[in-house]
């Protein structure tokens, strides 16, 4: 499934990133393929919100609808 | 761009001084180690070939240069690119790490590294981070990367005297692992590790000024440097609890409509009753009417009137209606700096907290109909202030495609804070079915262009991709001295154009052109905007500001729907003087003259068909007029939105990012 499908307290690993220049700057921000995150919130039709420890990122509809998630079997304890 | 090794293009570096370069991601507290560095003198210049501000100041016999906040150093933007080449150039460089974002910040930091460049760290904020729970061994942390590590709390200047004394012992740290063997086959040819560094990771740039192709490596190397830092982060972060402090849970509270937009609201009425009320009303009431115009202005007139004939040419020029000693003055010192100061006060107070980035998650939505992300919001809010700033804050969307529509969009459709005073103010003798048709116009004005430009224009905006900062409590001392900065710094760009502003003006006035003018728009005011003959000579003088314009409107007797006419008209008149010139020096020239082409014609236009459609309606005074022309308006914008969706259907996806 797509990141845009995520729901809050979700927590995935992110599979696919097709855009090269978003994949290059998500590593920076220390989000690269295949890192397990966390959905922070979800602003209704609006940027999805994703979070690993302290770091937050909010990602826009349109970009998150191109990246692939996996959702982690456990969820958040 | 002429480029070089060596000096990095700043002026005033002394020969044979040591180039001590600040690095860092936004929001780490540089600024603070800056000034304690250099205190009070520091030179502050822009980056040759760029509108951005680099500052720099002496240290001892060496200089202090700081950087723009970034991520990463590559060519995604002009901070990038300017970060690069000063750190490519520096002597040492001290990384400024904010404790709480390790994964983020140790990017930069090991990246600088990778430079071959000595660094030193000043690990920021770790009272912070020990509140969030987090524990960070600055030992470990020094010996893994191989560069000192000095933990230190900017705010209270803990650690900063070490910082200062350890300067000396900035060493070259551990490479990314695995990237030895790539840097030094091309070390030699091409002079140096850092060069070396970026041609591999397809900087175009510098693979560029040594004739290279770019290497196609920059995946591969982020991904090494990502593992890197992850690992290092491993040993050296120790998390204990994990509290949910206020700071966080409000920082949520601002990403959600229900509970953000009220908060945005009420940000936004402080901003306004500061500025639009305190500020315009009683500050410039001050200085403007006070100051300038009751004493500084007649004493001047006083002095150069001994001197020269107040009616002469030059007595025009000098102390006339648009004089160069009394209407510049008057409006750069009395109407426009106090605002100024305010409107960089709240920017600042927005920017330190953390709050922007987070207006820009919750309203991007909204925003990508009109061919923006979230970014867009901030220039747009800040033209409701002045349309001149935040033309140049413009700088901070993501794509020239951006900076284009919020360009236009700012320059045609925002009124600024002393238009919007006046224009308030007329509106408040005509009745609410017509303030209700103002607005409508206005906004749909606004949205039929964001969409046809977002349309027409070729590739595609980009998505929105931010970090969200925590929030913090700003320092009112690094406010202040942030708002202090800047406004200098508008003062200096906005005083030799607004001269020039007001020499043309006069000019016109003295030749005779002015009356010219407005006998040529003669047929366009009665005929069509069906005003008065004298309504021409407030558009004249809305060429030099749109709110003068306004309240020479106020002095005219109209019907309801000539003032509402009128207003839509002048609302979407050509951007004031100092804005258009600001847009010429911030865009290319041929944009500006478009933009300014653009405005006539559309003010006209849509104020004209407001005119028209209420004689066509029954040019009564009651609200039917007003409602059929502001569903007649819905219709345009629906049509339009539904034919640029069908356009835009056969056109090829461009590319995001």
């Amino acid at each position: 499934m797509t990141l845009d499908r995520v729901k809050r307290g979700q927590s995935f690993k992110i599979t696919s990133i097709p855009n090269e220049v978003v994949r290059v700057q998500a590593i920076r921000f220390g989000i690269a393929e295949g890192e397990t995150v966390s959905c922070e919130e979800v602003v209704p039709a609006g940027p999805i919100v994703i979070r690993k420890n302290k770091q937050q990122i909010a990602l826009g509809r349109g970009l998150a609808r191109q990246i692939g998630v996996v959702m982690s079997c456990t969820e958040k304890e | 761009m002429a480029h070089c090794h060596g000096p990095v293009g700043l002026k005033n570096i002394p020969e044979g001084a040591k180039k001590i370069v600040l690095a860092g991601n936004p929001n780490t507290g540089k600024s603070v180690f800056f000034n304690y560095f250099t205190g009070l003198y520091v030179d502050v210049s822009n980056y040759p070939g760029t509108t951005l501000e680099i500052s720099h100041g002496r240290f001892g016999s060496d200089v202090i240069i700081d950087t723009p906040g970034v991520y990463g150093i590559s060519s995604f933007n002009d901070e990038e690119r300017i970060a690069r080449d000063i750190i490519l150039s520096a002597d040492m460089v001290i990384s400024v790490v904010d404790a709480v974002h390790l994964e983020r910040d140790l990017f930069l930091t090991q990246q600088v590294i990778d430079t071959g460049v000595p660094v030193i760290m000043a690990l920021n904020m770790v009272d912070e981070a020990e509140r969030q729970g987090l524990k960070v061994d600055a030992d470990l942390l020094s010996d893994l990367l191989g560069i000192p590590v000095i933990p230190t709390v900017a705010v209270q200047r803990k650690g900063f005297s070490e910082v200062k004394e350890r300067l000396a012992d900035a060493k070259t740290g551990h490479m990314t692992p695995g990237l030895e063997p790539l840097i030094s086959r091309l070390a030699n040819r091409v002079g140096s590790q850092g060069e070396a560094l970026l041609v591999l990771e397809d900087d175009p740039l510098v693979a560029e000024r040594h004739g290279l192709k770019p290497e196609n490596h920059r995946e591969e190397i982020y991904l090494m440097r990502r593992e890197r830092v992850n690992d290092v982060i491993k040993h050296v972060l120790k998390e204990s609890t994990e509290g949910a402090t206020f700071g966080s849970l409000l920082g949520r509270w601002m990403l959600k409509p229900a509970t953000g937009l009220p908060i945005l609201a009420l940000a936004l009425y402080a901003m306004y009753y500061v500025i639009g009320v305190l500020i315009a009303g009683t500050v410039v009431g001050f200085t403007e009417e006070t100051i300038m115009l009751e004493k500084y202005e007649p004493a001047v007139r006083g002095i150069v009137g001994q001197l020269i004939s107040a009616e002469s040419v030059l007595g025009t020029i000098l102390i006339g209606e648009f004089g160069l000693l009394t209407m510049t003055i008057t409006y750069i010192l009395g109407l426009l700096m106090p605002l100024v100061i305010g409107f960089y006060f709240f920017l600042s107070l927005f920017e330190d907290s953390g709050y922007l980035p987070r207006i820009a998650t919750l309203v991007d939505r909204l925003l990508t109909g009109v061919g923006l992300n979230g970014r867009g919001v901030i220039p747009l809010i800040l033209g409701f202030g002045c349309v001149t700033m935040a033309t140049i804050t413009t700088r901070l969307l993501g794509s020239d495609r951006e900076r284009r529509i919020a360009v236009l969009l700012l320059g045609l459709t925002i009124p600024c804070s002393a238009q919007l005073g006046v224009i308030a103010g007329l509106l408040a003798g005509v009745g609410g079915w017509y303030v209700a048709l103002y607005a409508m116009v206005i906004f749909t004005v606004l949205v039929i262009i964001g969409t046809i430009m977002d349309t027409l224009l070729p590739g595609k905006s980009t998505d929105l991709l931010i970090d969200l900062p925590p929030l913090r409590l700003p320092r009112l001392d690094n406010v202040l001295k942030k708002t202090g900065t800047k406004s200098y710094n508008f003062l200096k760009e906005a005083f030799p154009l607004f001269a020039l502003g007001a020499l043309i003006i006069s000019v016109f006035q003295v030749t005779g052109i002015l009356e010219f003018l407005q006998n040529l728009l003669a047929p366009l005011t009665v005929g069509w905007l069906k005003l008065p003959k004298e309504a021409a000579t407030a558009f004249i003088m809305g060429i030099v500001r749109r709110d003068f314009g306004a309240a020479g409107l106020s002095n005219m007797v109209l019907t309801p729907e000539q003032t509402i006419a009128a207003l839509i008209t002048i609302t979407l008149f050509v951007p004031c003087i100092a804005s258009i010139l600001i847009i010429f020096k911030e865009r290319s020239k041929k944009e500006a003259a478009m933009i300014w082409g653009a405005s006539w014609a559309v003010a006209f236009l849509v104020g004209g068909i407001v005119s028209q459609l209420h004689s066509a309606f029954g040019g009564d005074g009651g609200y039917t007029g007003a409602l059929g022309i502001i569903l007649a308006f819905f219709g345009m914008t629906l049509a339009t939105v539904i034919a640029c969706r069908l356009a835009k259907r056969d056109k090829p996806r461009g590319i995001a990012g």
